[in-house]
């Protein structure tokens, strides 16, 4: 699936596949020992969080699991 | 005024491969409307739950009726976020999804949880919620009876695609008619074409950049 940021799909691949394996193998039985895929995170979103600036994608400050059901002000 | 709406329904698949599909669910052949996804926050918390957010691009046809009440240019896409809990000592996953753009016109919120079929370990259940709202004066009932319309419709395209990607983790094929599996082809033939030609575009789009 691509990225929102078009040159950002690459990046976010790669890291998707160091997830799943990483999520099937260690998260879901329960091994914390260190997670893998950080560092390629790290670069998958300092790519992404890019895109979403230029694109002006309204996600900055939206809490987590908190949809704002009333605007400010309407 | 919000409407409400809910329903359950199950996936034959135990909780731990439904949640690992739940990461691999796009694309499919039911998921012709989502254009990019992205993770943009993913974190492990001190308790052992994986909490992490989705951002999602999806076409977003509004009724032709409501067409000439919005921008032009903005009119066709939505940008969605889905935040997500996942617990694997509960062996349970809560999600929550809902537009962060056009919710001025409408706005749809769905919470799902996810959790071990009581009656058969080997199934997962999903509780699915979901509450559509409009603030659009005057125009609001039609705009939430459109909204509801829409979203019972895409349900079934989600819980279809959903077990498409669980059956092939699973490595069979789902069964069903033999019209349905011409469709499902059909379908799995203009998605090979359409992430192809994605991939060329973004391909020419950085050989821009270079």
């Amino acid at each position: 699936m691509n990225s929102v940021g078009e040159g950002c799909t690459d990046l976010k691949r790669e890291y998707d596949q160091c997830f799943n394996r990483w999520f099937a193998d260690k998260f879901l039985k329960g091994d914390r020992s260190g997670d893998p895929c950080t560092e390629m995170f790290k670069k998958y979103q300092s790519c992404v969080q890019k895109a979403i600036k230029e694109k002006d994608i309204p996600i900055d400050g939206v809490e987590f699991m908190r949809p704002n059901k009333e605007k400010p002000g309407s | 005024m919000v409407k409400y709406f809910t329903c359950s329904g199950f996936l034959k698949g135990t909780w731990d491969q439904v949640f690992l599909a739940f990461w691999q669910r796009y694309p499919n052949p039911y998921s012709n409307h989502v254009l990019t996804e992205d993770i943009v926050f993913r974190e492990v918390t001190p308790d052992s739950c994986l909490v992490s957010r989705r951002l999602l691009t999806k076409t977003s046809r509004a009724p032709r009726w409501a067409e000439k009440f919005l921008p032009a240019h903005r009119a066709c896409k939505a940008y969605i976020v889905e935040d997500s809990i996942v617990d694997p000592q509960s062996r349970t996953m809560v999600t929550l999804t809902w537009n962060i753009s056009h919710a001025y016109l409408m706005s749809v919120e769905e919470r799902c949880v996810y959790g071990v079929n009581p009656d058969n370990s080997n199934w997962t259940e999903i509780k699915r919620e979901a509450w559509i709202s409009s603030n659009l004066y005057g125009l609001s009932k039609a705009v939430q009876e459109f909204g509801l319309a829409r979203f019972k419709t895409s349900v079934t395209k989600t819980i279809k695609g959903f077990e498409y990607v669980l059956a092939r983790m699973q490595g069979e094929t789902p069964t069903k008619t033999l019209a349905e599996a011409a469709t499902e082809k059909a379908r799995e033939k203009a998605l090979a074409a359409k992430e192809k030609a994605k991939d060329l575009a973004s391909q020419a789009q950085k050989q821009q950049y270079m």
